[in-house]
């Protein structure tokens, strides 16, 4: 569980980045938090590894403040996955995914044969292994991207629009990944994301911020879709301007089926996430 | 400061002497350079005209001094050995940076430069080149800074303005002398570098709020331009 | 052209080459000169650039260094300083050195600076110690860089230690410098040819050195990532900022 106490962060020149913010992230579970430029879900996201420190409040990892953690060692056991993969250009595929364990005092065989396995967990070719990043596409980046975020193992695993820059069809893939991904790993994952339909496809929990990190609205996609708690959030959703009248549109066994107006589905949800989202989110309320 | 009065004539008459000489190759290179940068900005020639550029670059200006009169067929003393050198090397110096200047302009802005109807030529005078201006400028305060501070060289070959009061101050075992020479150079520079800048404000006024700070107004650095001839 | 071909003759004489004042001695005595003031240069610029690259801290001091050291004129300089200390090896190292800086610094500041801003945000946020970003990703990533500045204070060293005949030493500016006093030019043109081989070739030196250093995966020559999408990359290097959603 990651929780944000009353968090603020003001920037020398007097801009104020997070205003009071005030959240818990429940563990094992996909929150989004989606929010347009400004709205300082990336701020928030950084806070949690110490890229960014906050200026009032606490961060806390399963109730340890971070502010106590060495940045270094608490950076190394989270994951972080980035916008153009961040992958270091001089290394090949293999490389680049070992680069953490290799810092943490593995063996470099130990390392490479972990790395080869998380290439075959996040759906690359082998035969990749050698390349270097300049040689593969945007989406085999943002695939190696995950696999190096994984390499330690993390419990947290925390992703700063991932897909934002790749085309919509490899984003689409891209996007069912982490979705088999979270089915099988169970990772708390932190989500940054602009874009609400890929919030909702991925988030168990979502969170709509406005500008500052003002908590628009907390909840379970279902729940915000079914009723968005002001007019912001309805506008945001695309619910007011009727562009996109997303609903439940259906029961398929288990999941609930998120259509458009037009009838398209565009996402699926696990119901019994969807309900034990709904369970945590009061809890967050309360504390 | 006895010396400094008795020959203020001397010191006056090499500072103009060591602008006029400085001047002409700076100029040359400018001209020169912005046809050869735009033909290496845009053409398979360019690599060519850079490789015998770097060629030139490297040689030592005291080597090139001394070796244009054999192949000009001037005399040792003529000012055109000085004046050929340092134009040789102020072109290709120039020459690269020009050519970056121009592949700076974003193809974008080319692009919509054709789609709304200017010819090659109006492209080149109304939008490449103002926009390719500013580098274009930075790159002749080097110029201008590396021509004044190398012509001295010459000196040791009797051609060197302001480079004589080295030689002499050395023969005679005189400081005061050569550290005035520098001064003087150092002079020059600065008012050269300080023309450029306001010809760049006078011609390109939308740039003046737009780079930041004043860093910029102190002696250019280009980390391609650093080295060299000397 | 008679000159050259006179000039040339006598370097290709083998009689030439060995001995007390011959073209053997003053090769080894330039190459002398060249290397302690390079190294020493070195073991100065290269860290303070690295360290402003790094912190991206001082880069005025880069801009200043840079720009005044290149308006002053090095003879100017040299026999200055020389006549303070008198003749010998260390004034002409002193000057020398002081000629090398600039371009070293300038080489490991931007090489460093010219490494996409979100490489290295990454390297930090998967957990790398600054030392760990620095030798394991800046300097990797702007050895091109890096290695072009020694290339360029390399070229300087070489071209103004010519002058070093001048003041009592010898080095390959010493047939130049005696050509000229004893008004024998074709000996000036053995100089004058003698110094240009130098250069160039130490230029392909350096130039082979930086092809071997730069590491697989980046873009030869030079260390700035090459912008997918067709995005050139500004000649300021300008880096990105950091993300903000």
């Amino acid at each position: 569980m990651i929780e944000f106490r009353d968090v603020s962060k003001q920037y020398p020149d007097g801009t104020t980045a997070v205003d009071r913010f005030d959240i818990v992230i429940p563990s094992r579970k996909t929150t989004v938090l989606v929010g347009s430029s400004g709205s300082g879900k990336t701020t928030l996201l950084r806070m949690i590894n110490r890229m960014v420190d906050p200026t009032a409040g606490a961060v806390l990892i399963d109730d340890e403040d971070v502010a106590g953690i060495e940045p270094v060692r608490l950076r190394r056991r989270i994951g972080y996955v980035m916008q153009n993969s961040g992958l270091l250009p001089h290394r090949s595929v293999v490389d680049n995914i070992a680069t953490v364990p290799r810092l943490t005092g593995a063996s470099r065989a130990q390392a490479r044969a972990r790395a080869l396995e998380l290439m075959d967990t996040v759906g690359l070719d082998r035969a990749l292994a050698k390349r270097y990043p300049s040689q593969l596409s945007g989406g085999q980046q943002q695939r190696v991207g995950v696999a190096r975020g994984l390499a330690v193992d993390p419990n947290i695993l925390l992703m700063d629009e991932p897909f934002s820059a790749v085309d919509p069809i490899v984003r689409t893939d891209l996007q069912q990944e982490v979705l088999r991904l979270q089915r099988e790993l169970h990772k708390t994952i932190v989500f940054v994301t602009h874009d609400i339909d890929e919030a909702f496809l991925l988030g168990d929990q979502v969170v709509i911020l406005a500008t500052g990190a003002r908590v628009a609205q907390v909840g379970s996609p279902a729940e915000i879709l079914a009723a968005p708690a002001d007019d912001f959030v309805a506008d945001f959703i695309g619910a007011k301007k009727g562009k996109r009248r997303l609903e439940v549109a259906s029961r398929r066994d288990d999941d609930l089926v998120l259509a458009d107006s037009a009838g398209f589905p565009v996402g699926l949800l696990a119901r019994s996430q969807a309900y034990s989202v709904s369970d945590k989110t009061a809890q967050a309320g309360d504390a | 400061m006895g010396w400094l009065g008795e020959n203020l004539g001397l010191v006056v008459d090499l500072t103009l002497q060591h602008a006029r000489l400085s001047v002409i190759p700076i100029v040359v290179s400018l001209v020169a350079a912005l046809p050869l940068g735009w033909v290496i900005s845009r053409s398979r020639l360019g690599i060519v005209l850079l490789g015998v550029g770097n060629v030139i670059y490297t040689i030592p200006s005291l080597a090139l001094f001394v070796s244009l009169p054999a192949i000009l067929g001037t005399r040792i003393l003529d000012e055109t050995n000085v004046v050929v050198a340092l134009s040789l090397y102020g072109v290709t110096l120039m020459m690269r940076g020009v050519a970056d200047a121009f592949g700076s302009v974003s193809d974008d802005v080319r692009q919509s430069a054709r789609a709304i109807g200017y010819s090659a030529a109006g492209r080149f005078a109304s939008v490449e080149l103002p926009l390719a201006a500013p580098v274009i400028i930075a790159n002749l305060r080097v110029v201008s800074v590396s021509t004044i501070s190398l012509l001295s060289v010459a000196a040791i070959i009797g051609q060197g303005g302001l480079g004589y009061l080295f030689t002499d101050g050395y023969s005679r075992d005189f400081p005061a002398e050569v550290l005035i020479g520098i001064v003087a150079t150092l002079v020059i520079a600065v008012v050269f570098d300080l023309v450029i800048v306001a010809a760049g404000r006078i011609l390109l006024p939308w740039q003046r709020p737009a780079r930041r700070g004043r860093a910029r107004a102190s002696l250019a650095l280009s980390p391609d331009a650093a080295g060299g001839a000397s | 052209m008679n000159y050259f071909a006179g000039a040339i003759a006598f370097i290709l004489d083998g009689a030439n080459w060995g001995g007390e004042n011959s073209i053997g001695s003053r090769l080894v005595d330039h190459l002398v000169y060249t290397g302690i003031s390079v190294g020493i240069a070195v073991l100065i610029a290269v860290p303070v650039g690295l360290l402003i690259g790094h912190t991206g801290r001082g880069r005025t001091i880069i801009v200043a260094i840079t720009g005044s050291v290149r308006a002053i004129p090095t003879l100017g300089l040299l026999l200055f300083v020389v006549l303070f200390t008198g003749l010998g090896l260390w004034p002409l190292v002193l000057v020398l050195v002081v000629l090398a800086i600039p371009p070293l610094l300038a080489g490991a500041y931007s090489g460093l600076d010219a490494i996409d801003r979100q490489t290295i945000d990454a390297a930090r946020a998967i957990g790398m110690t600054e030392w760990q970003i620095l030798t394991r990703v800046e300097i990797p990533l702007g050895i091109g860089l890096i290695v072009g500045g020694l290339r360029s204070a390399a070229l300087q060293v070489v071209a103004t230690a010519t002058v070093a005949g001048y003041v009592g030493l010898t080095g390959l500016g010493r047939f130049l410098i005696e050509g000229l006093a004893l008004h024998r030019y074709e000996l000036a043109i053995v100089g004058a040819i003698l110094v240009a081989a130098l250069a160039i070739v130490v230029d392909l030196v350096l130039v082979g050195v930086q092809r071997l250093v730069v590491p697989r995966g980046v873009p030869r020559g030079t260390s700035r990532p090459r912008a997918r999408g067709g995005r050139p990359s500004g000649p300021s290097g300008a880096p990105a900022p950091v993300t903000e959603g």
